[in-house]
């Protein structure tokens, strides 16, 4: 049986603030064992296809599965890397087009660690978690993202 | 059996509903997956993955009644 007990919810609705990432960023002050952050923030890019220009994403997931694949790739990083603390928060519903959707957040004693660790997690995320993203155009019509 | 199925992004819209109720015989994943492309043919030309009980499977994997299963397009996050 899967242990839903220690099993995080990544999710946020809407962007991610850039105070919400400050704030984080300040919490680490007390953890003066770490002496390495490295941090990855998604952002929603205004692609134009065919004319149109992206305004929004409205970004949907299959909930538990995502979270439990989340901590999936959580667990295995740590036992890959030698990091202190990591956060992964990641946005659903409509995201505009120059707000960050993806905020990921690793720390370790040192910087190599923490570097190769978050190439790692965010390579993870795209590949592993079931997210959707509806890319919204000024028009009002749509097409859905797909992960290269 | 009675089986729901779970659809998500552009599976929802292709097949109107987030998920359905639907009966079948016990059968496998690729059993299931040929009737479904029956029910909504706008289906088959999709790229989609099964999970059953939230894991992606082979569709030579057998299905019980009390599985969960959900039609997933590729994936989009960050």
């Amino acid at each position: 049986m899967k242990n839903t007990t220690t099993i995080k919810n990544v999710f946020v609705k809407g962007a991610i603030a850039p105070d919400f990432i400050a704030n984080s960023i300040a919490k680490h002050q007390s953890k003066t064992n770490i002496g390495a952050h490295d941090i990855f923030l998604g952002q929603v890019r205004a692609d134009v296809i065919n004319e149109k220009t992206v305004t929004a994403i409205e970004y949907s997931a299959y909930e538990e599965m995502a979270n439990q694949k989340f901590h999936e790739v959580r667990e295995a990083t740590f036992s890959k890397f030698n990091l202190t603390c990591m956060h992964i928060y990641h946005s659903l519903g409509t995201v505009k087009a120059g707000e960050i959707c993806l905020f990921v957040f690793v720390s370790s004693a040192h910087r190599k660690e923490a570097i190769k660790a978050l190439e790692y997690v965010v390579e993870e995320i795209k590949i592993k978690v079931p997210v959707f993203g509806k890319e919204l155009f000024e028009d009002e019509t749509h097409q859905w993202k797909v992960n290269n | 059996m009675s089986l729901t199925i779970k659809y998500f992004g552009m599976l929802a819209e292709v097949t109107k509903c987030n998920e359905e109720l639907i009966e079948v015989n016990e059968c496998t994943i690729k059993e299931l997956t040929s009737k479904l492309l029956e029910y909504h043919p706008d289906l088959k030309s999709k790229n989609f993955k099964v999970a059953v009980n939230q894991s992606l499977v082979d569709e030579d994997i057998l299905i019980t009644s009390k599985d969960e299963i959900a039609l997933l397009p590729p994936f989009a996050g960050g």
